[in-house]
């Protein structure tokens, strides 16, 4: 007996000794890159964007460019912009952009703030539309995009209800479920999203959550922002910077 | 509360998406009432008993029509069985389906082979038909009935959470959308179980009563007794769920029921308070209530049921209604509303939906003439 349980007790200390090690050595790469690793762990780029509404001024040059770059039907929207009016008793008023063309009326009487707020998807970590997808049409790319299989896509709606920021849509001509898509073909090889290059405003800025150096993740660190209804646990990839709370 | 996001100014889900949970709760309704009289041995429901399997037979036929229609790749439409996303609950459609069609079918081959046999002795296109049907099989002797009895009453008892299952799970594609707050709620698994139910029974009374006297036979009394109480205890149970998921949320006054309390007053307070509760739940409810609790004369409870079955039929009809476009005319923006009424002749409009909702009593008819439906009706004289 004496015997076994000097064995363990020499057994126990050589343990501990391992897992000392063990803790040291993998800590300083797990801290160095728990800051930096967004998505699945994936390396590489892991895109998102900020929307820096107080610089919008509702041109919807956003709207034109993403509808020229990506040949969107009339009546559906990748990208469109909404201005908010908030009146003197706190009313709040909203009217949106439905045409490329469109021109904001000007506001009559007084009010007690007004912006416009640009809307796309929000490209979700946590996609409740890739959720319900009855045959896994709608995925999110390892570099953190949303998109639609267009190969795969059946045209049910069923994302188109579930996504929370009405950002889906069934495309009139293909009849298959439609929305932003980061410009994708664009951002992979180097260019920007064509919203992001036709605001004449730099209201939109896309960058790499997962590089401390990039514009996003210094305007992130330095600037609040407000995410749209984070409340669903879409964990949504849209940083809207200093925006009001009034915008849904 | 003009605020829409710009893809809403239509809804996706128009009167097909309306028509599917309605079909599927004709099926899940009528065929438990199949299953009252081969499981739970409630004799007085014999007289409608295999044309009640026959109707959820072939509802269930039907039931993927609308879908089709719906679909902007129906070509694609079996992608959700062979590439099925099993973290989404429409995944499931393709499998439940199947499985609970291969129920019914069986369950219709062993309870009906004996008129099958009988059919397939004769001649002609029909008898051959009977023939490929069983297989070639003709024999028939007392042990084959009664393992033919055995086999039905398992698959009639292995249908009934089947067909649950089919009909809750619609419910729950819907209260498993939080994104929506009109429809998210785990009631609504329960409350499509019990509103198929009443559509079923409804279906099955109505359906009898217009058969009965085209063909100038006796009703079966009892089973019409037996019916009404039913659908009147299912009814009360189906509107009461309704009223309770309703006065849940308006008691806890949330943010959502802001919204949620417009979407009736301004949006849904014909179809849905006046319509759908005030006159064809409550008329129903009276009128079978009279019939449940008094022994009336014949005549007078044949009327006032057929009334209240057919009423009920709009009721659970309204109630898919205002269940599936109601939720699509709340903007996301819980700031707006927008609106929807199907056109008479488009791909997914009212006249497509009333041929898609008449195709199965034809089939009906159909099958009725290859096998008797109600072999022991009695002529009126």
């Amino acid at each position: 007996m004496g015997d076994k349980r000097n064995t363990s007790r020499r057994e126990m200390l050589k343990l501990m000794a391992a897992g000392s090690a063990l803790l040291v050595f993998p800590i300083g790469p797990l801290l160095a890159s728990e800051e930096r690793q967004h998505g699945n762990g994936a390396k590489g780029p892991y895109w998102a964007y900020a929307i820096d509404t107080a610089r919008c001024i509702g041109c919807c040059a956003c709207m034109r460019g993403c509808r020229d770059e990506n040949d969107v039907p009339e009546d559906v929207f990748r990208t469109w912009v909404e201005r908010y009016r908030i009146g003197m008793d706190g009313e709040v008023r909203v009217d949106v952009a439905t045409s490329i063309d469109h021109i904001f009326e000007p506001i009559e009487g007084d009010v007690a703030n007004a912006f416009f707020v640009p809307k796309l998807c929000n490209h979700c970590e946590k996609s409740v539309c890739n959720q319900v997808c009855p045959v896994g049409a709608a995925f999110n790319t390892p570099d953190g995009v949303a998109l639609v299989d267009q190969e795969h896509c059946i045209g049910c709606g069923y994302c188109v209800q579930a996504c929370p920021y009405g950002s889906r849509f069934i495309n009139p001509h293909t009849h298959m479920a439609n929305k932003c898509t980061f410009c994708y073909h664009r951002i992979t090889r180097g260019l920007a999203p064509a919203c992001v290059h036709s605001c004449p405003r730099e209201v939109r800025i896309y960058g790499d959550l997962n590089d401390p150096k990039s514009k996003l993740s210094i305007l992130l660190r330095q600037r609040s922002y407000r995410l749209l209804k984070p409340e669903l646990g879409t964990h949504p990839k849209c940083y809207y910077l200093g925006l009001g709370r009034e915008v849904v | 509360m003009d605020f829409v996001f710009p893809n809403e100014q239509n809804v996706t889900w128009t009167v097909m998406i309306v028509l599917y949970p309605y079909i599927t709760g004709l099926v899940a309704g009528a065929f438990i009432v199949s299953s009252l009289y081969h499981v739970f041995g409630r004799v007085e429901l014999k007289a409608v008993a295999r044309f009640s399997l026959a109707s959820a037979f072939v509802f269930l036929l039907f039931a993927p029509l609308p879908l089709l229609m719906h679909l902007g790749q129906p070509q694609r439409a079996f992608n959700i069985m062979i590439t099925p996303n099993f973290n989404s609950a429409m995944a499931g459609f393709g499998f439940i389906y199947t499985a609970y069609l291969i129920v019914v079918v069986m369950e219709i081959w062993f309870v009906m082979r004996h008129s099958f046999i009988a059919r397939a002795r004769g001649s002609g296109p029909i008898a051959w038909l009977c023939r490929v049907i069983l297989l070639g099989n003709l024999h028939e002797d007392d042990s084959t009935r009664a393992a033919d009895h055995k086999i039905a009453k398992f698959l009639a008892g292995l249908g009934i959470p089947m067909a649950c299952l089919l009909h809750g799970y619609v419910g729950f594609l819907f209260g498993s959308l939080k994104a929506n707050p009109w429809w998210s709620t785990p009631l609504m698994f329960v409350i499509f179980i019990f509103s198929a139910i009443v559509s079923g029974i409804a279906v099955l009374i109505f359906h009898y009563m217009i058969v009965a006297r085209l063909n100038g036979w006796k009703l079966d009394q009892p089973c019409v007794r037996s019916m009404t109480k039913y659908l009147w205890g299912f009814m009360i149970i189906a509107v009461s769920l309704e009223l309770l998921e309703l006065m849940s949320i308006a008691y806890k006054q949330t943010e959502e029921w802001e919204v949620l309390d417009m979407l009736i007053r301004e949006k849904l307070w014909i179809s849905y308070v006046i319509l759908q509760y005030l006159v064809f739940s409550l008329i129903p409810f009276f009128l079978l209530g009279i019939n449940s609790l008094f022994n009336l004369r014949d005549r007078i409870t044949n009327a006032m049921v057929w009334t209240a079955a057919t009423m009920l039929l709009v009721q659970v009809l309204l109630m898919r209604w205002n269940v599936v476009v109601g939720g699509q005319l709340v903007s996301k923006s819980m700031r707006g509303f927008t609106d929807y009424f199907p056109g008479l002749w488009e791909k997914e409009g009212i006249a497509v939906a009333v041929v898609i909702f008449t195709l199965p009593f034809g089939i009906l008819w159909v099958f009725n003439k290859i096998v008797p439906l109600f072999p022991d009706a009695v002529s009126r004289d």
